[in-house]
Formats: structure tokens, C-alpha cells, sequence
């Protein structure tokens, strides 16, 4: 355990404790409009304040967040689920047309902006959550087939591979056998990475409409709507703001201090 | 006055002490070796000479590099005394040198930075210095780059820039060990031709005590940061004092003796093997060409014998081996085990890798580190179509280790828990658990300290009396192969150029190659006529 | 060298060519009529049928495709649905706002990120290092259209040094254009900074444990010639990529931040013509950005070759 490890792990639990403390209980119901008591600034009475409709803000980031984090988990779920087996079949297959296939798949995918991907989605299909996930999710695969084939590259160079092959392993089963279980560490700081990385593509989507939409509540939206009354309740968009800072902070801190732990000399794509 | 004098030296990094009270002194003119195992700080009183200590050090005693106290000197003061009183020469060949500089540059590099001379001349001295070193400028442009140099041509070019000012004390910290032994032989005797020639001092710092005894004036030997014993080249050999010393010198000459093969019955049978890769196209629509790693070879490995295959590295031995496992496919020609190929396509055919087990170079990378020693061992075993379970299976693991010195309690055991030379047996135990028609060894004892290897070595002799092992142990060490081996195999670009009894091969090489190589190889000086 | 740049053009053609089907598909399987909904509800099925024809969509697939294709090549992007003008003049008239509001982002970050880096790097471990670290962690986790509110209210409308958004034109003179978009740019340029000065430090530390730089330092280099003459010109490789993936990002990043400050860019385009389904315009400026993203990662492979004479030679 190091510093980093626990300040960023401390930080991201709590967030996520009342992320989802938000399933059965908020201060006030994020939802029941309160007119008479809209843009209230921040008091015993609501911590955080009101918006224009007098919704509590406390109440409104935390099923927010509770939002972003479901996005970002199933993007990154949807990264790994696709991704780990095309690095691995990529790596097994090192140098054949299997592999030239998967590397420039990946490169064409890569060349899309994920803005470009969400634009391209949601102009076809509308705009959703579901279609934020897919964006970030299509995203995901080549972050994670690259991670796995790096790393399983290198695991195939080593000679505990080649004594699997000597006593007679296919290479789908030394994948699953040797290599995977040997990438569970640059696994779990990748996904940390890019699981934080998902609450901020989720808020930058839901903020300019290509996201969440309502009624679901979305820390994007909340600051969407807070810029029009920027000037006149700073306070809609300085809290909503710093959760998402707060989260994404926590996750990465936890991110960095864990690779350090588990091992200083793994390598993992920032992007 | 001594050239350097190093008195009552200590360095512990981040607490961990390093050496303790060591002591040395070069005369100019002198090559003074500094040897010992791994462990035994010989590289580490090489960087306090240059105060390039990692950091966390903290050092204690005297440095004198003529009448500079290097311990009490500030950085500048050292900056100008590296590479202008003292240069150094490195291991690593490979990595030395800065992959974007030309190579003309770096060497002027040293010579600039001591503003020696202006651009232009100093130029023309890094010419003259990489003509020295063997890099004449008519076939080594000074606007080479590293990578278009070989190992032995960019220790030459790292030699250059040590010697570029002509420093009063050359320091050389492993100089050859990443070289192929022809070109170690080349490389010494420049080193030895520069000393000569200057009049430097030299610090050699080097684990092979064949290397030593042929190059230094005197010699210190070192064990656990401490100097263990110390003298004149000629009175330390024939005279060695300390316990640790002796054992060194055996363990280096080690020998043993091999029970009589069997009468020939052929096993493994390699006929016309041709093994290609493709090159990277070098033109966009000519197609690519093909470089030939293994040309046409034939062999014959017979039940119950021992068979040696030497070779200099990108010789072929490494690809043939591969090919042998049946790991990769031939291109023409056949390998067959027991008159069977081993190589069938994607699937492995199973009948024939149970035949056949191989042992690797790297103690450290030959296992899974996330398993424990039982499944490590165990692991050959998906090859049988009846592995032995339950308390069969415990009896063949604690069998195996037995067989080679370990514990049966081992098998609990994580790999991280054992020591190079412990996981090489590891790695014999897991070869042998399924008792193999025939075993590789794949520079198996290369990567261990000589004491640890000659103990592997004894283990490999016992167990070809106890089960009667047919191996093919491929390594680039001459001597090694010598003692292990009935028979041995010399590779040169893909072909087998020389075959042979070893001791006949050894004693009256037949083909030039095999004659440069050998007498390219540093022996010992017979130790027992010396006494 | 010109064989490695030729190579890298095929593969860059090869890309562009997947990229374009791709984005060409995803826009046919877009469910609607664009004649019917251009002419809404009660329009007559013959004029339907003849502005089908006008906008080319009564030909087959491949047809359609290829004529998009070669449009675009000849400077063609075809006709917008809601407002019949060339698509072609609407993009360059907003690429006239975005584009330089990328380039100064790009500038910003890398004469912010390559600095702070080199000097967390060459101080690892020690009170500067932390703080350029500390602040790097901030600036990864701070989104930048949430920084831009907040240098809006802080320097629009509180200290008044800048204004809250909008965009003079060009004509008004460099300057003022500049002013306008330097806090656009900030926003831009601050997290991707961080990601900079974090690679830079890491990749320079990599590069501070080679075997060379020791070399170096037993030549009589003192560190910090070391670092200079040496580490940072090998440390910068990995650091190129980075600058190529960061294009798009600040391209993207740029459509968002348009929509708080009010700047006319790409960004404004966009969500107008995706809440028009003006699916021509969306599907030309998703072509447009591919293609800078693809087209960056080219010239990043030449820059390579021109820092790396490894891969020079090898091909």
C-alpha cells in the first residue's frame, strides 16, 4: 500500500458509497420540482443549494454520479469483454494475417475521435445513455486489445510459455493459462484508468446532448443547465463540477498507487 | 605514487551495505583485475572510482586518483576528471551508446566536453581514435549510427570514447561478457595493445577467471563486498591462500565424468533441415527475401548419448533447437523422434513431445511465477493421456526433486522462494518428471556463477548414471561442453561445419572454424603444475 | 526513408478508405427519407422523387458511395439538406474558428507540458516533482468545459479582461481573434498539458536509467548536460505519439468548448445539423475529423523517422 494507493482509494469509495447510497436514499428526491424555493444558495437546510426548479443539488449529483458511474462501468466493460480476447488471439497469432487484421481494425477505430464516434451514433440513432456507453465502449476495444497484446507479447517471449508449448499446450489454452492470468495486473490499473476517464466522457456527452438524457439524472446535464445561470447561481456549476473532479482525482490516485504497488514496471497507455 | 589508491573503501546503498573495508592500487602501466561472483560489489568499486554511484549510496574511506581525493572532490572537479583522467568501458555493448547520435559525434563528445580542441580538430582525433580501435573511416564512416554496428564494433566505438583524451586509468567493467569469444579475443587483446601503448593503468573488472588470469598484472578476489585475497597474477595462482579462491578455481575448471554411452541406436535423426524467415521487403512490389538461419543440416543423436552443440550467437543453434521441440516448422528436410516428426501442424502431436523435454538459459523467466513448484514441475504432464494423481502424483513430485538435491516440501513452494542455480534444478526436476526419451538444454548452466555451475554439473553427471540420459546441451562455452558431452557439434551460419568424439574435436579440430574458436577461448593455466 | 514515408501514405490511404465505408454505412442504416424530411410531411411524392434525384439518392449504394468519395476529393462535400448551400463553404467557414483554436491549444500544451515534465523528471522524488505531479493529477481530472465556466466567471465576468464568448471574425484583425480565443484555448490545452508533462517525465526517467546515459556521464557530461545533449531528444519519442493522439482530442475537445463560449465553430454545426438530421453535414465533418486524425498519425510516423534513425535505415 502507498499514498497515492490510499488517499485515491479513500476518496473514490466514498464518492461511490454515496453514489449509490443514492439507490435508496437522497436528502430530498432529486426529482420534485420546489419552485418557491429554486436557487437557494447553499444552507443547513440544502447543502448544496437549489436549482431553478428548486431540486436539491446534493441530492441531484449524488443520483447523478450514481449515472456516470454506470456508464463508464459499462463501457469499460464492454472494452474488456471484446478487447482481451482480440489481444490475446492477436498476440497467440503474432505476425499472421489474424493478427495484421486485428492491429488495423484497432488502428481504424483508433482513428475515430470519440466525439466523432458519439456524433456519428447519435445522429443515426438519437441521443441516449445506451448510445454514450456503445461510443465509449467501441472506444475501449482497441485501449484494451492493445494493452493485452503488449503485454501478452512480451509474456510470449518468455521461456515458461515456450515449456508450456514443449509439454504440448495449444495456444488457447496458454493464452487463458499463462498469459491472461499474467495481465490481471495491467488489467485492473488499465480499466481503473480508463474507468475514470468514463465519468469525464460521460459528462462532456450529456453536457453538450449527446449523452444522458432527461429524466435520468446526469452530472453533464446538471452543469448544461447550470451555464445559462452561471453568473446569477455559480453554485449550480461549481459542485456538480467538483464531483466529477473529486471522482476522476480518486480513481486516478488509486489508479497510479496500485501500478506502483502491484508492479513499478508495467507501462499503461494515458490517453 | 600509485596511478590510484583505493584504501579501506565501504558503501551501503539505502542502508544495505555493499563492501566493507576494501582495499587496491594501480601502478601505471598495470592492468590490476578485480574478480568474484555475483554479489561481491566488484562492479560497484568500479563506479565509486568514477563516483557514478547510484543513488542512496554512501560512501566511507579513500579514493586517491593520483594526489585527487575523488570521495572529497565536488562535481565539477569529477566531471573533469571522467573521461579526461578516466575512462571507462562498459558491459553492455548493445545499449551503450546513444541510439541517435552518430558515432563520430559521440567519441568527439568526449573531447569537446573537456574542451580539448575546437569542433574541427576534434573531429579529426575521434578518426584517428576509431581507426585505433579497429574502425578505419573508409569502412566505418564517422556518420554511423549504433544500430549499424555490431556488439564487438560498438564496444569498440565505447572504447574509443574512453580512450579519446588518453585517460592516465582505464576502467573496464565486464568488457567481454556480452560478446561471442572470438570477438573477446579481439577486443582483449586491444585493450591489452592500448594499455601498452599509453601507459594507462587498468581496472578490469570481470567474473571469468580465464580472462583474468590471461590478462591482469595482478589480481584482488572479492566475495560478499569484501577482499577475499590479493597479489601478483603468477604468485596468486600458484599459491592461493584462501579457501574461497581455490574453490573458484575448481569450480571454474570444473570436470566431470560421464558413465560409457551405449552402443549406438539412433533417436532423434535431423536430415536436410533448412529453416528460413522472411526479411522485411526492401522494396515495395519485389518480393521478399528470405534469410537461411539453419542451411541444409543433418545430425544423429543416439539413445544414451550426450551430445554437445556449440556455436556463436545468430548461428543458428538457438533456431535449430526450436525446430528440434518441434515448435516451429522446417522449411525442407525432416527431424524425426523415434521415427516420428515432430513437428505436425498446429495441433502438437502429443506421442512425440512426451519424448522430449528441454531446459532454458534464464533461471528467472523459465516459470510462471504465479504457480507454485508442484504445478510447475507437473506441468509436462498434460502430455501423458494417464497422468498419475492423488498420492501417486505426490510421490512422482517429491521423486523429482529428490533426483535433483531439492526437498520434497519444495513443491509448496513459489518460485520467487529459490536462487538462480536452484531453479535451474527446478527446471531439470520438470524436464525429467516424465522421464524423457531426451532432454535439451538450451545454455542451461550459462546464466549461473561458476560455483553454482559446477554444482549443476555435478547434478547432470549423477543423473545420467541414475537415468541413463540421452541430452543435446547446446551453449556457447567451450569448456563447459567439453566436460558434459561425448560428442559435440560445431555451427557456423546455419551449417554444421565439424562433428566429432569431443575430446577428438577439442584436441585436433578438423575445420579452421572450429580451431578459431577454440583457440580464441581463454583456459585456465593448469593449476596443478602451477602448484 | 522515402520507401518508410510510402509505406506509411498506403497505410494511411488503406484507413481512410475503411473509415469512410464505415461512416458511410453507419449513415445508410439512419432510419428516414432525407428527401421526405427536407419537404416534410405533406410533401408530393413527385417532388419527393425529383429532389431524390437532385441529391443523388436514387442510385444504388455504390453508386452513392462513390460519388461521395470522389466528391469530397475534387473539394465536393455535397449539398446540406436544411440549408442547400455546399457543405464544403460551411465547413471551411467553421474550420476558420475551430482549426485555430486547436493549433493554439496544441501550442499552449506542449510549451506547457514538455517544460513541466522535463522539470518534474529531472528533480524525480523531490519537492518540485510533487508539485508538478500534484498539479498534473488535477489537470487530468478537471473537465475542461467545466474550467471554461469557471474562467468565465472569473475573468469574463468578474475581472472583465476578457470577454464571456463569441467570435469577432477575422476581419476585425489577428489580434482581437487571438484575445477572443485565448481562454477557449487554455480550457483546451490544460488537461491535455497534464497528460504531456506526465509522459515527458516518465519517458525521461525511462531514459535517465539507460545504459547510455551513464556512458555519458563517465565522458565527464555533468547531469544536466546529460539530460539535455542526450535523454531528452530519446525521451521524445514516446512523447510524439502523444502529440498525435492529442489532435484529436483538441479537436473534439474544441467542438465542446465552443458551446461555452458561444464561438461559431465546427461544434455549433454539428448540433445543428444532428437536431436537423442534416445527416450529409454530420457525415462529412465525422469524415473530416478521421481524416486530421489519420492524417496527424501520418506526419507523427514521418516526425519518427526524422528523430529515430533506427527506423530510417530499417525500412
Amino acid at each position: 500500500m502507498n499514498r497515492n494507493m490510499i488517499l485515491g482509494g479513500t476518496l473514490s469509495a466514498v464518492l461511490i458509497a454515496a453514489a449509490l447510497l443514492s439507490l435508496v436514499w437522497t436528502p430530498y428526491d432529486y426529482a420534485s420540482l420546489d419552485i418557491p424555493n429554486k436557487l437557494q444558495r447553499p444552507d443547513a437546510a440544502h447543502l448544496l443549494g437549489t436549482d431553478h426548479f428548486g431540486r436539491d443539488i446534493l441530492s441531484m449529483i449524488m443520483a447523478g454520479a450514481r449515472t456516470s458511474l454506470g456508464v463508464a462501468l459499462m463501457a469499460v466493460g464492454i472494452g474488456l469483454v471484446f478487447g482481451i480476447p482480440l489481444g490475446l488471439w492477436a498476440a497467440a497469432r503474432k505476425g499472421s494475417w489474424v493478427d495484421e487484421f486485428i492491429m488495423r481494425g484497432n488502428d481504424v477505430v483508433f482513428a475515430f475521435p470519440l466525439l466523432a464516434m458519439a456524433i456519428l451514433i447519435t445522429a443515426v440513432f438519437g441521443p441516449s445513455a445506451l448510445n454514450a456507453i456503445i461510443a465509449f465502449g467501441i472506444f475501449n476495444i482497441p485501449v484494451f486489445a492493445r494493452t493485452v497484446r503488449g503485454g501478452a507479447l512480451s509474456l510470449w517471449e518468455r521461456e515458461f510459455i515456450l515449456a508450456a508449448r514443449v509439454s504440448g499446450k495449444s495456444s488457447l489454452r496458454i493464452s487463458f493459462e499463462h498469459i491472461l492470468p499474467n495481465l490481471v495486473n495491467l488489467l485492473i490499473v488499465q480499466g481503473t484508468i480508463q474507468f475514470a476517464l468514463g465519468i469525464q466522457v460521460e459528462a462532456a456527452l450529456s453536457f453538450v446532448g449527446l449523452g444522458v438524457q432527461p429524466p435520468i439524472p446526469s452530472l453533464g446535464r446538471m452543469l448544461a443547465d447550470a451555464q445559462t445561470l452561471v453568473t446569477l447561481a455559480p453554485h449550480l456549476a461549481v459542485f456538480p463540477g467538483l464531483a466529477i473532479i473529486l471522482i476522476v482525482l480518486g480513481l486516478n490516485l488509486f489508479g497510479d498507487g496500485l501500478r506502483d504497488w502491484l508492479d513499478p514496471r508495467i507501462r499503461v497507455a494515458r490517453t | 605514487m600509485s596511478l590510484l589508491t583505493i584504501r579501506n573503501l565501504n558503501l551501503s546503498i539505502h542502508n544495505a551495505p555493499i563492501l566493507s573495508g576494501v582495499s587496491l592500487h594501480i601502478e601505471p602501466g598495470e592492468i590490476v583485475a578485480v574478480t568474484g561472483e555475483s554479489g561481491s560489489g566488484k562492479s560497484m568499486t568500479a563506479l565509486a572510482v568514477m563516483q557514478l554511484l547510484p543513488g542512496g549510496s554512501q560512501v566511507s574511506g579513500q579514493i586517491e586518483l593520483g594526489d585527487l581525493d575523488v570521495l572529497n572532490a565536488g562535481e565539477d572537479i569529477l566531471c573533469g576528471m571522467r573521461g579526461n583522467d578516466v575512462g571507462m568501458v562498459f558491459q553492455e555493448p548493445m545499449t551503450a551508446l546513444n541510439p541517435v547520435k552518430t558515432i563520430g559525434d559521440q567519441v568527439a563528445e568526449t573531447i569537446l566536453i573537456h574542451d580539448a580542441m575546437d569542433r574541427a580538430a576534434a573531429m579529426v582525433r575521434a578518426r584517428d581514435v576509431l581507426h585505433r580501435v579497429g574502425l578505419p573511416e573508409d569502412r566505418f564512416p564517422l556518420t554511423r549510427y549504433p544500430h549499424e554496428l555490431s556488439g564487438g564494433q560498438r564496444q569498440r566505438v565505447v572504447i574509443a570514447m574512453a580512450i579519446a583524451l588518453r585517460p592516465k586509468l582505464l576502467i573496464a567493467d565486464e568488457p567481454t561478457t556480452a560478446l561471442d569469444v572470438t570477438t573477446q579475443a579481439q577486443i582483449l587483446e586491444l585493450l591489452k595493445g592500448l594499455v601498452r601503448e599509453f601507459g594507462m593503468g587498468m581496472l578490469m573488472i570481470t567474473h571469468d577467471l580465464a580472462v583474468v588470469a590471461d590478462m591482469a598484472d595482478r589480481i584482488t578476489v572479492m566475495r560478499h563486498g569484501e577482499v577475499v585475497e590479493a597479489g601478483p597474477t603468477q604468485d596468486l595462482l600458484a599459491n592461493m591462500q584462501h579457501p574461497y579462491t581455490k574453490m573458484l578455481f575448481e569450480a571454474s575448471g570444473h570436470q566431470v565424468t560421464l558413465p560409457e554411452p551405449p552402443p549406438p541406436a539412433p533417436l532423434l535423426e535431423v536430415r536436410n533441415v533448412v529453416r528460413t524467415y522472411r526479411l522485411p521487403r526492401t522494396a515495395l512490389f519485389r518480393p521478399p527475401e528470405h534469410f537461411r538461419a539453419v542451411r541444409d543440416v543433418s545430425l544423429v543423436i543416439n539413445r544414451g548419448e550426450r551430445v554437445g552443440l556449440v556455436g556463436e550467437s545468430g548461428c543458428g543453434k538457438s533456431t535449430l533447437t526450436r525446430a528440434i521441440l518441434g515448435l516451429e516448422e522446417v522449411q525442407a528436410g525432416e527431424i524425426l523422434l523415434d521415427g516420428e516428426p515432430v513437428f505436425s501442424g498446429q495441433r502438437p502431436n502429443l506421442n512425440v513431445r512426451r519424448k522430449m523435454q528441454v531446459v532454458f538459459q534464464d533461471p528467472f523467466g523459465s516459470f510462471n511465477p504465479r504457480h507454485r513448484v508442484d504445478r510447475l514441475i507437473t506441468e509436462p504432464y498434460y502430455l501423458l493421456d494417464n497422468p498419475p494423481t492423488g498420492p501417486a502424483r505426490r510421490d512422482a513430485i517429491a521423486e523429482a526433486l529428490t533426483a535433483v538435491g531439492l526437498k520434497p516440501d519444495d513443491g509448496q513452494k513459489y518460485i520467487h522462494e529459490f536462487s538462480g542455480g536452484q531453479r535451474q534444478r527446478i527446471a531439470i526436476a520438470r524436464a525429467l518428471i516424465i522421464r524423457p526419451e531426451m532432454i535439451l538444454f538450451d545454455e542451461a548452466v550459462s546464466a549461473l556463477d561458476v560455483s553454482v555451475r559446477a554444482q549443476v554439473l555435478d547434478l547432470l553427471a549423477d543423473l545420467c548414471r541414475a537415468y541413463n540420459l540421452t541430452y543435446l546441451f547446446i551453449s556457447h562455452d567451450l569448456s563447459v561442453v567439453r566436460t558434459v558431452t561425448d560428442r559435440v557439434l560445431v555451427m557456423q551460419a546455419g551449417e554444421i561445419v565439424e562433428q566429432g568424439v569431443t575430446e577428438q574435436v577439442f584436441t585436433t579440430p578438423a575445420h579452421p572454424y572450429t580451431r578459431e574458436l577454440i583457440a580464441a577461448a581463454p583456459v585456465l593455466p593448469d593449476l596443478k603444475r602451477a602448484v | 526513408m522515402v520507401r518508410y514515408a510510402l509505406k506509411r501514405l498506403i497505410s494511411l490511404v488503406i484507413s481512410l478508405a475503411v473509415a469512410s465505408l464505415i461512416i458511410f454505412f453507419v449513415i445508410e442504416i439512419a432510419p428516414g427519407d432525407p428527401a421526405s424530411f427536407m419537404l416534410g410531411i405533406n410533401a408530393q411524392p413527385d417532388t419527393v422523387a425529383a429532389l431524390r434525384e437532385e441529391l443523388g439518392l436514387d442510385t444504388s449504394k455504390v453508386q452513392r458511395y462513390l460519388n461521395w468519395i470522389g466528391g469530397m476529393l475534387s473539394g465536393d462535400f455535397g449539398t446540406s439538406y436544411t440549408y442547400r448551400t455546399p457543405v464544403a463553404q460551411m465547413i471551411t467557414d467553421r474550420l476558420s474558428v475551430s482549426l485555430p483554436l486547436a493549433i493554439y491549444g496544441l501550442l499552449l500544451s506542449t510549451l506547457i507540458g514538455i517544460p513541466a515534465g522535463i522539470f518534474a523528471a529531472t528533480r524525480r522524488g523531490r519537492a518540485g516533482d510533487m508539485a508538478v505531479m500534484g498539479a498534473t493529477q488535477l489537470g487530468v481530472a478537471v473537465p475542461n468545459f467545466w474550467f471554461a465556466m469557471m474562467l468565465v466567471l472569473l475573468f469574463a465576468i468578474r475581472l472583465g479582461w476578457f470577454g464571456a464568448g463569441g467570435f469577432p471574425g477575422w476581419a476585425k484583425g489577428f489580434w482581437v481573434c487571438i484575445h477572443a480565443l485565448t481562454l477557449p484555448a487554455i480550457c483546451l490545452a490544460l488537461p491535455q498539458a497534464a497528460i504531456l508533462a506526465r509522459v515527458m517525465r516518465s519517458s525521461l526517467l525511462d531514459v535517465l536509467g539507460e545504459d547510455f546515459m551513464r556512458t555519458a556521464r563517465a565522458k565527464g557530461l555533468t547531469l544536466r548536460q546529460a539530460v539535455w545533449r542526450h535523454g531528452v531528444r530519446n525521451a521524445f519519442i514516446p512523447v510524439l505519439t502523444i502529440i498525435g493522439l492529442q489532435i484529436a482530442f483538441l479537436l473534439a475537445g474544441a467542438i465542446i468548448i465552443e458551446q461555452v463560449f458561444y464561438l461559431p465553430g465546427l461544434g455549433r454545426l454539428i448540433f445543428q445539423s444532428i437536431n436537423a438530421r442534416d445527416l450529409i453535414v454530420v457525415e462529412s465533418v465525422v469524415m473530416l475529423l478521421v481524416f486530421s486524425v489519420i492524417l496527424v498519425n501520418f506526419l507523427v510516423d514521418l516526425a519518427y523517422a526524422a528523430v529515430d534513425p533506427r527506423l530510417r535505415s530499417r525500412e
